[in-house]
C-alpha cells in the first residue's frame, strides 16, 4: 500500500555500490509492479503513474536513490529531471535513506497549543539533529508531520508506527532509550 | 475617401433558435470590421431583399474599437428572416458577430473584396446580376467583448489577455515571468512573478495582465495606487532575495529586473532577511549556472524542455527553497544539456549566462611567445553591431574585421572559409551515399547542441549525420597544421580563438577528439556577447571602425558559407555545391527559397538531373525532435536534413545580443544574412579559389584520407537520463 | 455475517435487497455492539478492548450479541468509545474511556448502563432519521453512519438507505435534474470557500467534451482537521455513491478519490468499499441498468498541503509538481487532461446522497439561508471535550464551545478560537455569540475552511500562533509566485523578530502592508489566504504585538526569548521540578529553596506546571 513505510531501509553495500544490483529481489518486485501498470493505454498520460510509482518504490527500497528514480523514468518515458523535480516536491518522497527509527512529531495546531514546538525541540536537541534530519549512525530520523487526527491526546508523537500521546519534554529521552534499547 | 475600400456580404437570415416568430424578424447582432485608417464616418448599410429598401446604421450604434477597428451593432427586429446584402464602406476586412444566437446567421458570403474602383452602382449590380462572386462559408465569429482600460471604452476579441489589450492601446505593462517568442508560437504564461498585477473592478484581487484573458465589460485600472504598490512590493520583495552585486554581474545592463528596480525608482531595500545560497555551477566550458540570482521565472525551463525538450531543467523543492535546476540537483556537465544556451538568451537575469573567456583572449593576445588568430563565425556579423545599439539587420562585416584586428589578433580569419571547406567534404559525402542509396537521409552535423543531442536522445540513428567537422572545428584542423606549417610556427604556439553566436561551441571545442596529442584544435571560444564586451573594455568606437578585409589565406568565403548562419542555409549550400557537381551544369539559379525561412520544419523537393531530391529543415532541437520521430515511425523519408539547435539557426544562438523575446530582430538578421550572400562575387562552396588552392596544396580532393584524417570526426552513445 | 453478494442490476432488485438485509441483521442481532475503530480509536487503544469484547463474548455465550468495528463517533475526549444498541428498540448507551477491564461487565449490562463506566449522553440527532427531540445541539447528516455501521460491510451502509440516492438518479432524473436538485439545495462546497457546488457542476454539464472527470479532494491537510479522515473511515460508501451521482450529473465516467498518503486506515476501507461496490454493480457498467457506466480510482497524495487546492490537486494526479495553475481556465471546463472536471470536498460529497433522498426543500430547513445544512468541525485545543462535531449551520460558537465542548481546559480563561487552520483567522471572545456560516466567519475576518477550530486559552501567545501559521505555510508553500515564495518568508521573519523581542513599529507596519500585498497578489486561494492568521491576529490580538515590541514581553509566557523562569521563596525543596526537568538546569539541596541556571533552561514549562507550591515565577 502507498502507505507502507514499515520496510527496512536498504543501504548499498561499499563492493556494490547500486542499490539495484545489491537487491535484485526489489528491483524485481519494482520492475513488477512498473509492468503490471496499463501504460499501452496511457498514450501522453504515462507520468499520471509517476506519483504511485513513487510511492511503491519508497515502500520497496526505503528510500528513492537516483537508480531507483533511473528505472521509474525509463518505464514512464520521461526526464530524469521531471522525476526529480517531483521527488523534491513532495515532503513524503525522499532521495536520502532514513533512520531506523523514525520520529514524527505533529505539528497540527491542537498539538502545537499544547507544546509540540518544545518536544520537537527536545528530540532536536537529545538527538543532535534537526527536523528532516538522520543522524550519523543511521539510528534516527527526526520530523514532522501532519495533524495525525489524535487531537485528544496531543501533543503527539509518531514514533515509527505507533502513537505516542500526551508527550511531556522529559519523555523524549525515554522514548528515545526505548528505541535504542529495541534496535539492540 | 479616396482608397476606400467596400466590403459587400450577402447574407443569409435564418430561423433564430429564439427568435420572436411572429415578426420574423433578428435578434440583435453586430458587424464587425477593420479599415486602414480612421473613417470618418463609419457606416453599416443593409440592403434588403432585392435591394429596394435599405437600412442604415451608424453614429452611436457605431464604437470605435483600437487599430481601427469598428463595432456596429445592428438592433434586434429590423431584418426579416431572408437573403439580404450587408454593405460597409471604407473598411478592408468584415466579419459578422453575433452576440445572441450564435445559430442564426446561416451563410456569410463576401461578395467583394478590396475593389476600390467599383462604385456601390457597380457593386449592387454585380450583387443581382452575375458579378464574380467568390464565395467562402463564413466562420463563426465570437462575440467581441468591450472593455475599459483606464477610463478609455475599446472593443476587442475575446481571449485576448489584459496584457495584449493594453500594449496595443500603448501602455506598458511590466512583466517579470512573462516571455513570448512571436515567430515560434512560443508563449510561457504562468503568471508566477506577479509584475504585471493591474486592478479590475469588482474583483477582490488583483490579477496578472499576462494570463488573465479579458471578459465583456471588464474594468481595467493599469496605474491605480494599489496596482503599482503591489508590483513594487514584488520587486521589492524579489530583490529581498536576490544578490545586490549588478555592477559584477555578467547580465549588467542586460538585466530585466535592474531595468524595472530602475524604472520604478528602487532605491533601497525594503525587505531584508534570509537569501537562497548555492553553490555556482562552472563544471563545463559553455554555461555558469548561479543561482543566487535565479527568481523563479521558470523561462528557462520553457527553453529546455518545451522549446528544446532536452528535458534537463525542472522547479526542485518547494516554497522559499524552491529553484530550477537539473536532476539530483547536478552540474550541468553530468547531465544531458546539449550547451544550446537558449536557457541563457531566456534568462532574464544573470542566474545563467556564458563562461566568459574573455580573460584568457586578453592573456593570449599579451604573450609574445604566441602567435594568436581568430575565426569570426558567419552569424556573428548578423548581430555584433547590436551590441553597440545599432538597429538589427544594419551589420558591417567590415567594421567587425576592423575591430578584431584593433584588439590585437594576428590574423583575422573566417569561419565561413571553414564552412565553404564543410560543404566541400559533406556534398562529397552526400553525392556518396546518394549514389549507392544508403544510410539516408543525411543528416548536418555542424551544430554542436544538435550532436549532442542525438547523441543522448538518438543514439539509434547514430549512422545518419554527416561525419564532416563542423567549420569551428575545421577551421582549427586546418590553421593547427596547413596554416601552422605554412607560416612556420609550432602548433603549441599557435593559439586559435573562436567568436561564435553559440555557446555550445565553447563546449565542442573542449570535446577530446578535437585535442589531437593534447593541443586543441580551437583554444578558446567566446560569444559575439563576449566579442563585442571586449571590444567595449578596449575602447573601440564602433561608428569610428574602417571597413576592412578579412585576411588570406583562411578568410575568403563564398555566399554559401555565409547563409550558414541562418536555419536552412547549410542545405542550401549543400544543393548548390551538390547539383552541379551531380549535373556537371552550373545552376541557373542558387537562391533555394523553400529551404529559407525561420518556422521549425520546411521541407523541399529540389530536381537535380534526374534525381529529386528530397529535403527538409528543421531548427529548434523541439521540431528536430518531431521530424526525427516521423522518420523513425517510417512517416518520412529524406535524402538530406538539416538541424540546427536553436531556433531560426545561428542567428539565434545562445551566445548572440539578447532579442529579450523581440523576434523581429531574427528577421532582421536572417535578411542581412541573404542580402550578403547576394552580393557575394562567388555563390557557391567549390568555387572559393583559396579552398581549391587548400585541396591541391595539402588535402587532394575531398573525401581523400587526408581530409578524413582531419576533417572528420565520429560521435558517441550517450547517457539518455 | 456471509451472505452471497448478488449483482444488482435494477431498483426492484434493490428494494428487496435493502428489506432483506435489514431483516436479516435485526433477526440475527439483538444487541449490537458497536466500537469505535477510526484512527484516533485506535490510537487511544481500541483494539485491547476489542479483544477482550470478543473474549468477554465467547465466554459469557451469549446469543444475538453482536460486535461491530465502526468508524469514529466523534468522542474523541473520551476513546475508546463504545456504544451497545438494543437493535429493537434502538435504545443505547455509549461508554467513553473504556478499558479491557471493562468488556465483561459492558457484554453483560446490554443497554442498561454498566456500573462504575462513564456513560456519555449523545449529543446528536439524525435529521433523517428522527425528529431532534431530545433537543440536541449537533445534528448529523455528514456523519451520519459514521459510529454506526461496518465501513468494511457493504450491506450495512445498504440497510441505511445506501445506493438509493444513485438508483434514484439513474432511474428517475436527468442529470440536469440532478444539478438543479443540487443547486436548488443551496450545498456550497465544504472544503474551504463554499462555492455553491450545484453551479460547479452545471459549468461541467454544459461541457461538450466525452471525457470528464470528477475527483474527490480528499487530501485534508489543515493543521488540526480530520473531518474527511473520519468520514472515509466511518462511511466511505456514501462518498462513492455520490461520487457516482455527480458523474451522472456531468456526464462523467470517472471519479479519483485524490487521497492523503498518510490516511492508510482511509486508503483501506476505500478499497475495500470500491471493491464491494463493484461486485454488487454499483460501479462499473451499467449501473441499474440504466446504461450508465462510472469507476473510480484512488490516486495518493505525498504530502504536499497545497495539493488541497483544486488545480494543483489536478497538476499532481497528472504526475506532476502540485503547483497551482491560474484560473481561468476552471477546472469545470479545462481541468484533469485538458477535460472538463468537478473537484469536491470528502464532506460536500457526504452531503450530496442525503439531499437526493431527502430533496433540496429538506436540506434547506436545516442551517441557514445562505449556508444550508451542516458543518463538521474538528474541535480541538485547550477544550474539555476535543472532538469531531456536526453542527447546523448557524450555531453560535458560544454553543459549540462551551455547550458541546464543555468550556476551556483546567478552568483557564478562553482567549481565542481559530477557525479555517492557515487560511483562517481567530476570533475572540466577544464574538463568542457570531453564529458560523461561510459568510459570518469572512465578516469576522476568518473563514471556514475545512473545518478545524482550534480553541486557545490565556496561555496561548497570539504572535507565535500567528508565526506557527506562517511557518507551516512557508513549509507548504510551492514556491511559484513571488508573494507566497518570498513574501511569507519575509512575514515569517518578522515574526520572530517580533517574539524575540527585536522589532520595532516599523515592523509593524511592514507586516501590515506585506500582508494586504500577499493577500492582493498571491496566484492560488491559498497563497491569497497566507496571510489570514496575520491579519486576523493584528486586528483582534494588536495590544499582545505592542507588548512584544514595545515592552519587550510576552502577555501570555510563551516566547522564549521574552520568558524567564525562576524559583521563589515558595519552594520547598521537594525536587518535583529538578526530576521534571527535561535539561538538568535546577539545583538546590533537598528542602532548600532552588535555582534555575537560566542560560541552560529551555523554557518548557515543566517546572511550573509540576511545581504544587506556587514557586515558580515567570515573568
Amino acid at each position: 500500500m502507498a502507505s507502507d513505510t514499515s520496510t527496512n531501509v536498504t543501504t548499498p553495500t561499499a563492493d556494490a555500490p547500486n542499490l539495484l544490483d545489491a537487491f535484485p529481489d526489489k528491483r524485481q518486485a519494482l520492475e513488477e509492479y512498473l509492468d503490471s501498470l496499463p501504460l499501452a493505454r496511457a498514450a501522453g498520460r504515462k507520468k499520471g503513474f509517476l506519483i504511485q510509482s513513487l510511492h511503491r518504490a519508497q515502500a520497496i527500497f526505503g528510500y528513492l536513490p537516483e537508480e531507483v528514480q533511473v528505472l521509474v523514468a525509463k518505464k514512464l518515458e520521461l526526464h530524469l529531471s521531471e522525476v526529480y523535480g517531483v521527488i523534491s516536491f513532495y515532503s513524503f518522497f525522499t532521495d536520502k535513506p532514513v533512520g531506523k527509527h523514525k520520529i514524527n512529531v505533529c505539528t497540527g495546531t491542537a498539538c502545537f497549543v499544547r507544546g509540540a514546538d518544545i518536544i520537537l525541540q527536545e528530540f532536536a536537541r537529545q538527538l543532535k539533529i534537526s527536523e528532516g534530519e538522520t543522524s550519523e549512525d543511521g539510528m534516527f530520523s527526526l520530523g514532522g508531520l501532519r495533524c495525525v487526527g489524535a487531537c485528544s491526546l496531543a501533543p503527539v508523537v509518531m514514533v515509527n508506527e505507533d502513537v505516542e500521546g500526551n508527550v511531556e519534554p522529559p519523555m523524549v529521552k525515554k522514548i528515545i532509550r526505548r528505541c535504542m534499547q529495541e534496535g539492540e | 475617401m479616396n482608397n476606400t475600400f467596400t466590403q459587400i456580404h450577402t447574407v443569409k437570415f435564418q430561423q433564430p433558435l429564439h427568435a420572436d416568430v411572429e415578426t420574423n424578424h433578428n435578434p440583435a447582432f453586430e458587424v464587425r470590421f477593420e479599415a486602414d485608417g480612421e473613417i470618418p464616418v463609419p457606416q453599416v448599410v443593409i440592403w434588403l431583399g432585392s435591394g429596394e429598401e435599405q437600412h442604415v446604421v451608424q453614429g452611436e450604434q457605431i464604437r470605435k474599437g483600437i487599430n481601427n477597428t469598428y463595432v456596429a451593432t445592428v438592433p434586434a427586429n429590423l431584418i426579416p428572416i431572408g437573403d439580404h446584402m450587408l454593405q460597409v464602406q471604407g473598411c478592408r476586412k468584415l466579419d459578422l458577430a453575433t452576440a445572441i444566437e450564435p445559430d442564426w446567421v446561416k451563410t456569410s458570403k463576401p461578395l467583394n473584396i478590396d475593389t476600390p474602383s467599383l462604385t456601390t452602382q457597380q457593386l449592387l449590380a454585380r450583387r443581382f446580376g452575375k458579378g464574380p462572386v467568390r464565395p467562402t462559408e463564413a466562420k463563426p465569429i465570437p462575440a467581441m467583448v468591450r472593455v475599459t482600460v483606464n477610463g478609455q471604452q475599446v472593443v476587442v476579441e475575446p481571449e485576448t489577455t489584459i496584457l495584449e489589450v493594453t500594449r496595443q492601446l500603448g501602455i506598458r505593462i511590466p512583466t517579470l515571468c512573462h516571455f513570448k517568442l512571436d515567430s515560434f508560437n512560443v508563449e510561457h504564461r504562468m503568471g508566477s512573478c506577479r509584475v504585471c498585477v493591474v486592478e479590475v473592478e469588482d474583483r477582490h484581487n488583483l490579477l496578472p495582465a499576462c494570463c488573465t484573458p479579458v471578459v465583456d465589460g471588464m474594468k481595467i485600472k493599469t496605474n491605480s495606487l494599489r496596482a503599482i504598490n503591489a508590483r513594487r512590493t514584488m520587486l521589492d520583495l524579489i530583490l529581498s532575495d536576490h544578490p545586490k552585486e549588478c555592477l559584477t554581474c555578467e547580465a549588467n545592463q542586460s538585466c530585466e529586473l535592474q531595468n524595472l528596480a530602475h524604472e520604478f525608482g528602487l532605491h533601497k531595500v525594503l525587505y531584508e532577511g534570509e537569501q537562497s545560497t548555492y553553490a555556482i555551477d562552472l563544471a563545463n566550458e559553455a554555461i555558469v549556472r548561479n543561482l543566487d540570482k535565479c527568481i523563479m521565472c521558470r523561462r528557462c525551463e520553457t527553453a529546455c524542455n518545451e522549446i528544446q525538450t532536452v528535458g534537463i531543467l525542472s522547479g526542485v523543492r518547494r516554497g522559499f527553497e524552491a529553484v530550477v535546476a537539473p536532476t539530483g540537483e547536478k552540474s550541468l556537465a553530468d547531465t544531458k544539456c546539449v550547451f544550446c544556451g537558449q536557457c541563457v538568451a531566456a534568462c532574464p537575469v544573470g542566474a545563467l549566462s556564458a563562461n566568459n573567456r574573455t580573460y584568457d583572449v586578453w592573456t593570449a593576445l599579451n604573450n609574445p611567445r604566441k602567435k594568436v588568430i581568430v575565426q569570426t563565425a558567419p552569424a556573428v556579423r548578423a548581430a555584433f553591431h547590436e551590441a553597440f545599439d545599432k538597429p538589427a539587420g544594419s551589420c558591417s562585416t567590415g567594421k567587425l574585421v576592423s575591430a578584431l584586428r584593433n584588439l590585437g589578433f594576428d590574423h583575422v580569419f573566417d569561419t565561413d572559409f571553414a564552412a565553404d571547406l564543410t560543404i566541400m567534404e559533406e556534398a562529397t559525402e552526400f553525392i556518396a551515399r546518394l549514389n549507392k542509396n544508403e544510410n539516408l537521409p543525411i543528416l548536418t552535423s555542424c551544430c554542436p547542441g544538435w550532436v549532442k543531442f542525438f547523441e543522448h536522445q538518438f543514439p539509434e540513428l547514430m549512422y545518419m549525420p554527416s561525419t564532416a567537422k563542423s567549420p569551428q572545428q575545421m577551421f582549427g584542423a586546418i590553421a593547427k597544421s596547413y596554416y601552422a606549417n605554412k607560416i612556420g610556427v609550432n602548433p603549441e604556439d599557435l593559439v586559435v580563438v573562436s567568436v561564435m553566436p553559440c555557446l555550445a561551441k565553447k563546449y565542442e571545442a573542449s570535446r577530446s577528439e578535437f585535442a589531437p596529442g593534447g593541443i586543441r584544435d580551437v583554444d578558446i571560444v567566446i560569444s559575439t556577447r563576449e566579442l563585442a564586451s571586449m571590444c567595449k573594455e578596449a575602447g573601440i568606437m564602433y561608428d569610428s571602425l574602417p571597413e576592412s578585409d578579412f585576411d588570406n589565406p583562411l578568410g575568403e568565403s563564398s555566399g554559401a558559407g555565409v547563409i550558414f548562419a541562418a536555419s536552412g542555409g547549410v542545405l542550401e549550400a549543400a544543393l548548390r555545391s551538390a547539383s552541379e557537381w551531380l549535373t556537371g551544369e552550373t545552376l541557373a539559379n542558387v537562391d533555394f527559397e523553400a529551404v529559407r525561412g525561420l518556422s521549425g520544419i520546411r521541407e523541399a523537393t529540389v530536381t537535380i538531373g534526374d534525381t529529386q531530391v528530397k529535403a527538409a529543415v528543421a531548427s529548434g532541437l523541439g521540431n528536430a525532435r518531431r521530424l526525427l520521430e516521423k522518420i523513425k515511425a517510417g512517416d518520412a523519408s529524406y535524402h538530406a536534413i538539416e538541424i540546427m539547435a536553436c531556433p531560426g539557426g545561428c542567428i539565434n544562438g545562445g551566445g548572440q545580443p539578447f532579442i529579450h523575446g523581440d523576434t523581429r530582430i531574427l528577421e532582421k538578421r536572417r535578411a542581412a544574412i541573404y542580402a550578403e550572400d547576394a552580393h557575394k562575387p562567388i555563390r557557391k562552396s567549390h568555387e572559393n579559389e583559396y579552398i581549391k588552392k587548400l585541396y591541391e596544396e595539402f588535402l587532394g580532393e575531398p573525401g581523400s584520407e587526408k581530409a578524413h584524417q582531419l576533417l572528420h570526426t565520429h560521435f558517441q552513445k550517450r547517457d539518455n537520463l | 455475517m456471509t451472505v452471497a453478494k448478488p449483482i444488482i442490476t435494477n431498483s426492484a432488485q434493490l428494494t428487496e435487497f435493502t428489506a432483506q438485509t435489514r431483516t436479516r441483521m435485526s433477526d440475527v442481532t439483538k444487541i449490537n455492539i458497536l466500537v469505535s475503530m477510526g484512527t484516533c480509536g485506535i490510537a487511544a487503544g481500541t483494539t485491547p478492548v476489542l479483544k477482550a469484547l470478543e473474549e468477554s463474548l465467547a465466554a459469557q455465550n451469549l446469543t444475538g450479541v453482536k460486535i461491530t468495528r465502526v468508524g469514529c463517533m466523534g468522542l474523541c475526549h473520551s476513546e475508546p468509545t463504545i456504544e451497545v444498541v438494543d437493535t429493537a428498540s434502538g435504545k443505547s448507551v455509549i461508554y467513553g474511556n473504556v478499558k479491557a477491564s471493562h468488556a465483561e461487565a459492558i457484554v453483560a449490562a446490554g443497554v442498561h448502563p454498566a456500573e462504575g463506566l462513564k456513560v456519555i449522553e449523545r449529543g446528536w440527532y439524525y435529521p433523517e432519521d428522527e425528529e431532534n427531540t431530545q433537543d440536541a445541539p449537533q445534528a448529523r447528516i455528514v456523519l451520519r453512519n459514521s459510529g454506526r455501521i461496518n465501513p468494511e460491510d457493504i450491506q450495512e451502509y445498504i440497510a441505511q438507505s445506501g445506493y438509493q440516492a444513485l438508483c434514484k438518479v439513474l432511474l428517475e432524473m436527468s442529470p440536469k435534474q440532478v444539478v438543479a436538485e443540487i443547486t436548488d439545495s443551496g450545498l456550497r462546497g465544504r472544503g474551504g470557500g463554499g462555492f455553491p457546488t450545484g453551479r460547479k457542476w452545471s459549468f461541467a454539464n454544459a461541457q461538450k467534451p466525452k471525457e470528464k472527470y470528477v475527483i474527490c479532494n480528499a487530501d485534508e491537510g489543515d493543521p488540526g482537521a480530520f473531518m474527511d479522515r473520519a468520514i472515509l473511515e466511518g462511511d466511505p460508501h456514501a462518498v462513492l455513491e455520490a461520487m457516482a451521482i455527480a458523474g451522472f450529473a456531468i456526464g462523467a465516467k470517472n471519479g479519483i478519490v485524490y487521497i492523503r498518503a498518510e490516511y492508510p486506515l482511509a486508503i483501506e476501507r476505500l478499497q475495500i468499499a470500491i471493491h464491494q461496490a463493484r461486485e454488487m454493480g454499483f460501479l462499473g457498467k451499467n449501473i441499474f441498468g440504466s446504461g450508465f457506466d462510472f469507476d473510480i480510482d484512488l490516486k495518493f497524495g505525498a504530502g504536499a498541503f497545497v495539493c488541497g487546492e483544486e488545480t494543483a490537486l489536478i497538476a499532481s494526479i497528472e504526475g506532476k509538481r502540485g503547483e497551482p495553475t491560474y484560473k481561468p481556465p476552471f477546472p469545470a471546463i479545462a481541468g484533469l487532461w485538458g477535460k472538463p472536471t468537478i473537484v469536491n470536498n470528502v464532506e460536500t460529497f457526504a452531503n450530496v446522497c442525503a439531499i437526493i433522498r431527502n430533496g433540496a426543500g429538506w436540506f434547506k430547513r436545516i442551517g441557514t439561508t445562505g449556508s444550508p445544512g451542516t458543518k463538521v468541525f474538528a474541535l480541538a485545543g485547550k477544550i474539555n471535550q476535543v472532538g469531531l462535531i456536526e453542527v447546523p449551520m448557524g450555531t453560535s460558537l458560544r454553543e459549540i464551545i462551551y455547550g458541546i465542548g464543555k468550556g476551556i481546559r483546567n478552568g483557564k480563561q478562553f482567549k481565542a478560537v481559530q477557525t479555517g487552520g492557515p487560511s483562517g483567522g481567530c476570533i475572540k471572545r466577544d464574538q463568542l455569540d457570531t453564529t458560523i456560516d461561510y459568510d459570518t466567519l469572512v465578516l469576522l475576518g476568518s473563514m471556514m475552511g475545512s473545518g478545524g477550530m482550534i480553541i486557545m486559552d490565556e496561555d496561548d501567545c497570539m504572535v507565535s500562533v500567528a508565526r506557527f501559521f506562517l511557518e507551516f505555510t512557508l513549509d507548504e508553500s510551492c514556491g511559484k509566485c513571488t508573494p507566497c515564495r518570498i513574501g511569507n518568508k519575509r512575514l515569517h521573519e518578522m515574526l520572530t523578530k517580533i517574539t524575540q523581542g527585536k522589532a520595532d513599529m516599523q515592523t509593524l507596519q511592514k507586516l501590515r502592508d506585506l500582508s494586504a500585498s500577499i493577500k492582493d497578489t498571491a496566484l492560488c486561494g491559498l497563497g491569497q489566504s497566507s496571510p489570514n492568521p496575520v491579519r486576523s491576529t493584528m486586528n483582534q490580538f494588536e495590544d499582545e504585538y505592542l507588548a512584544h515590541i514595545l515592552e519587550g514581553k510576552c502577555p501570555a509566557g510563551v516566547c522564549a526569548d521574552l520568558v524567564t523562569y525562576s524559583i521563589n521563596e515558595n519552594c520547598t525543596g521537594c525536587a518535583v521540578c529538578k526530576k521534571r526537568c527535561p535539561v538538568d538546569c535546577i539545583r538546590g539541596e533537598k528542602k532548600s529553596v532552588h535555582v534555575i541556571d537560566a542560560e541552560a533552561c529551555i523554557k518548557c514549562g515543566m517546572c511550573l506546571s509540576s511545581c504544587k507550591f506556587n514557586a515558580i515565577d515567570r515573568k
